[in-house]
């Protein structure tokens, strides 16, 4: 295979993140401390101008490199949302490193090759092409994890995260190994055509099935492949769990979507069953422990595992439902995972900058009275933690609404029952921290206690965040749309 | 039903939200003025639908529609009809009482208190107004966070239990709601319109569905028995503008659900779970009543009534016919009208003596010579006396109620007899006898600003009382519309698609069946 112009510019957005990773690797060592800045400066030039290139190849769909990786609506979605929360994550990095004193230019070239390799995920048609993405984002995160080096804590994390996530990339591998050997190809569109001449119920095809699903189940955090998450969340610098809980989660499902539904469309009776049963578990497990949880942060981190959980919802149904319907099914879940990276980017970026002597302030309690002290980023709090709980005039409630209309449309609203009273469980413990911020009285201010550090970059992510939340709460016709078309690509 | 002209509602439902975002631009010490004015202003522009309203048309009227959300279709689509005009109206009156009696009893967070109100407000008035079904429950949801904040930051000593207890009940009633919207949806030709959905027929296995989730949700914010539980609490608990809200709007969302959605949208479920539904209201009635006479908490008195006269509205609504279901709207704005009255005069005496037992607050006649005069007024009318509002309501639910049956009037009557015992029994103790020496010098008769509070509400409670027709002529044919799609006889080969066509001329229509089944009865 000779490599064109045409395919390296297929990939050009690909190419500058790379490009631009490099860059802030090599120019790190020479950069004096005072000038480090200038690095994640141009990180978020990079993004802005990636946005432009993918934006404008949204109505230009091509594939590159003889089909294994495929420039098309649906992946220019998902890279616009990755550029949107890297973009985000590194603008939260700017003050949240100067609190944590993590100065590493290499930081901002992690969360760059992080961002690659989700691209290539989102734009692979290929299985080992989406692998190697996979394993160049797992890569750049576990090292991102461990940043705080300073604490025992982030080395377990990272830890953790390495060797977890390295068996569940061997699990994948193996999923990809049996679909080679009954599909005789790693391309999509060539195991969808060998699929359609095999029997429902192979047993080499159900078995790569599962070992697959198996793996994407330890990305997206699907009990019970769930285990890393709470630890992890809470061990990593908050910027990079807010990346993880966002951007990985949205690579993740974009790569797994493609798969289940390009790749293995014709057994979607067989997948549809297991993430069934997936999504049942993931829903109440999510919920119901983050009820107990006094760590905001490994709160969140099962309220991650629950949102995954809704967002399977819709999979289940797209499964279920014929090729039409399950477009908007589909849709669905690309529009859960959107409207879920406002509200938990949000959320985390609060959480990174409430500062207790020098550390995180991450207990719940340490939001007590936050609502007296700092009245706005309470405020904004409360809308993130409304929205997350599905209550409406937010994003959250759009969110859930379309995916309980595709799982009606499938003749499951039993499940769409289900998922609401766990709904209405979480709004439990996310109104506990309402409760905290302005029903409790605030402490002696001491210097230890928890304070609110504002930012202007801050100020930006939160604004970006709350605008997203509300916007598309009373007005989400554009971002539905997006789903909508980049969804019809998928077939 | 045509869109177009002045849209009344929309400004109705964004000028309180202006208001809210206005108050965090305002010095502190104007917040209440501006609040007070905001609310006016609502009430004011409110004013003209009233003599706007064609009462001869049980079309929506003041009708607004607009696309929202393309795919799929959902509108922004409001109007009124006979049935909700009066509701909102009594929410717009209601409002600046609220604002005028927290003008010294809120002292912290006063801006955001005030925001609270007014988002109230506008949410309120954007349920009653709502026609299509995501929009109602977007605004139905919405409520729940500020009302929440209202309970739990402003309110009493076991607060937070209380708001959270509120909050949950309501949401977990509410969640089965949305499916059942949904599941309306792909059932009722993929539409939201509340109108057009009203018009289909569903399968009878579908309609006992969606009876029962339309039920949970409706009936936890009636609340019906035995859903009541959150409401002494919150009651108690709640600041006294909340209580109002809370006892004078919020409770009629419940029986408005019914009233809008469950019957003329499941008209043979509903006939099929009336001996429930009249069931569990005569037991909300007598056991609401029952609880009232054991509480020593003047609020929880008066929360425990409220359960007793809802039990009236639900009684009326499933009576399917026109004197039920009307006096069950009367009784509904009466409700509001006389406990809101009750509540803000709970509220002003627990301002001065900072508590809400009756035994602390006896002997108030001396003292407070007007003050206990307008609390017999707001009492008498809470027990049915003739000439005050809540008489006729009652009356007209009981006569609809004599008509399905005898028995059930009977008992239900004894109702009357109850509220009869605890508020004349509150009444005694706390007008009559000698006050308490320690809170002597603490009982401040009503200054002009409490003064100018209640009497509206009085010159209501009469003006009704003696008059009600105004009322009545406006929704008599909106009710008769419900009364005819409730009682048809079930379709032939009922499906879920088959569209039934619009009624041509549904007060005619309704006279016929009303006409056939009097000649039917022996």
């Amino acid at each position: 295979m000779t490599i064109s112009a045409h395919d390296l510019f297929a990939i050009l957005p690909e190419l500058l993140v790379i490009f631009a990773a490099c860059a802030v690797l090599a120019l790190d060592p020479i950069t004096p401390a005072s000038k480090k800045d200038g690095l994640a400066w141009l990180s978020l030039a990079t993004m802005a101008i990636c946005m432009g290139l993918t934006a404008a190849r949204m109505s230009d769909p091509t594939t590159a490199f003889g089909g294994l990786v495929v420039i098309d609506a649906y992946s220019c979605f998902w890279k616009l949302l990755l550029y949107f929360v890297t973009g985000l994550t590194i603008l939260l990095s700017f003050p949240y490193l100067k609190e944590e004193r993590i100065y590493f230019g290499e930081y901002y070239g992690f969360v760059l090759l992080a961002l690659s390799g989700m691209m290539v995920m989102v734009s692979g048609a290929d299985l080992l092409t989406i692998y190697l993405g996979t394993e160049l984002m797992s890569l750049s995160l576990y090292v991102m994890a461990g940043l705080k080096r300073a604490e025992p804590r982030s080395l377990e994390a990272s830890a953790k995260y390495f060797v977890l996530g390295a068996f569940s990339s061997g699990i994948l591998l193996y999923g990809i190994s049996l679909l080679y050997g009954a599909a005789g190809s790693t391309q999509l569109p060539a195991i969808a055509a060998a699929i359609a001449e095999r029997s429902l119920n192979d047993p080499l095809l159900l078995f790569a099935t599962i070992l697959l699903a198996v793996g994407f189940s330890f990305k997206l955090a699907v009990v019970p492949f769930h285990m890393w998450t709470p630890d992890v969340y809470q061990g990593a610098p908050t910027s990079v769990t807010a990346f993880m809980a966002v951007a990985s989660k949205a690579a993740s499902f974009g790569a797994f979507l493609r798969v289940f539904v390009e790749g293995l469309g014709g057994v979607k009776a067989n997948w549809s069953a297991i993430f069934l049963l997936l999504c049942i578990g993931t829903l109440i497990l999510g919920n119901v422990v983050a009820l107990v949880q006094t760590n905001i942060k490994r709160m969140l981190a099962y309220s991650s595992i629950a949102h995954a959980g809704y967002a399977l919802i819709g999979i289940v149904a797209a499964g279920r439902l014929d090729a039409t319907d399950s477009t908007s099914a589909i849709a669905s879940v690309m529009l859960y995972i959107a409207l879920y990276a406002f509200m938990t980017f949000g959320a985390f970026a609060i959480v990174a900058m409430l500062r207790k002597g020098g550390q995180e302030g991450e207990e719940i309690e340490d939001y007590s009275g936050l609502a007296k002290r700092h009245p706005i980023a309470a405020l904004l709090m409360l809308i993130f933690m409304v929205s997350l709980a599905g209550i409406p005039p937010t994003a959250g409630f759009i969110g859930k609404f379309y995916v309980f209309m595709a799982a009606v449309q499938a003749g499951m609203s039993w499940l769409a029952i289900l998922a609401l009273v766990l709904a209405a469980i979480s709004a439990y413990y996310y109104l506990r921290l309402v409760m905290v911020m302005y029903m409790r009285e605030p402490g002696e201010v001491t210097a230890t206690s928890p304070r609110f550090v504002p930012s202007p970059a801050l100020s930006i992510v939160l604004a970006c965040a709350i605008a997203g939340v509300l916007f598309f709460g009373l007005y989400p016709n554009p971002i539905v749309n997006l789903a909508t078309q980049a969804a019809l690509t998928l077939k | 039903m045509q869109s177009g002209g002045f849209p009344w509602l929309t400004f109705l439902i964004l000028l309180p939200l202006a208001g809210a975002a206005a108050l965090f631009f305002v010095k502190e010490t104007s917040v209440r003025m501006v609040a007070l004015g905001v609310t006016l202003a609502d009430l004011l522009l409110s004013l003209p639908l009233w003599w706007l309203f064609d009462a001869s048309s049980s079309q929506m009227q003041f009708a607004e529609n607009a696309v929202w959300i393309t795919s799929p279709p959902i509108n922004y689509h409001l109007g009124l009809d006979g049935i909700s005009l009066p509701l909102v109206l009594m929410t717009t009156v209601l409002m600046p009482l609220c604002v005028s009696i927290s003008w010294r009893s809120i002292e912290s967070r006063i801006r955001s208190f005030m925001a609270m109100l007014l988002i109230m407000e506008a949410a309120m008035i954007g349920v009653f107004a709502a026609l299509d079904f995501v929009l109602f429950y977007v605004f139905w949801e919405a409520m729940l966070i500020p009302m929440y904040l209202l309970i739990g930051v402003w309110g009493g000593p076991n607060r937070l239990y209380a708001a959270i207890k509120f909050f949950l009940y309501t949401l977990a009633g509410s969640v089965l709601l949305l499916v059942a919207i949904i599941a309306l949806y792909f059932q009722g030709g993929q539409t939201f319109d509340i109108v057009q959905l009203s018009q289909q027929t569903y399968s009878p296995r579908l309609q006992f569905w969606l009876f029962l989730a339309f039920f949970a949700a409706f009936a936890v914010k009636v609340p019906m028995f035995p859903f009541h539980t959150w409401l002494p609490d919150a009651h108690v608990e709640a600041p006294t503008a909340g209580s109002v809200i809370l006892a004078s709007v919020l409770l009629k969302m419940g029986t408005y659900g019914f009233l809008r959605f469950s019957l003329p949208m499941l008209p043979d479920a509903s006939k099929d779970f009336t001996p429930m539904v009249v069931t569990l209201s005569i037991v909300a009635i007598i056991y609401g009543a029952y609880m009232a006479l054991a509480q020593a908490d003047i609020k929880k008195l008066i929360a425990y009534s409220s359960v007793s006269h809802m039990g009236f509205v639900t009684l009326g609504l499933f009576m399917f016919n026109q004197q039920g279901i009307e006096g069950a709207v009367m009784q509904m704005v009466n409700h509001g009208i006389t406990t809101g009255g009750l509540f803000l005069c709970v509220g002003i005496i627990y301002e001065r003596t900072h508590s809400r037992q009756i035994a602390d607050n006896v002997g108030l006649t001396k003292p407070m010579p007007r003050y206990a005069t307008l609390l017999v007024i707001f009492a008498l009318s809470s027990l049915g006396l003739p000439g005050t509002n809540s008489f006729v309501g009652e009356f007209m639910v009981l006569v609809g109620t004599f008509m399905w049956s005898k028995l059930a009037a009977a008992i239900a009557s004894l109702g009357i007899i109850l509220a009869a015992a605890y508020i004349l029994w509150m009444v005694q103790r706390v007008a009559f006898g000698e006050p308490l020496a320690k809170f002597l010098p603490k009982l401040k008769d009503l200054n002009q600003r409490e003064m100018v509070t209640l009497i509206p509400l009085v010159v209501l409670v009469f003006w009704i009382g003696l008059f009600p027709n105004p009322i009545l002529i406006r929704m008599h044919a909106s009710v008769t519309q419900v009364v005819a799609r409730a009682t048809a006889p079930p379709r032939e080969s009922p499906t879920s698609t088959g569209r039934v066509a619009p009624l041509s001329n549904p007060i005619q229509k309704a006279h016929m069946i009303q006409a056939m089944e009097e000649a039917a009865r022996p």
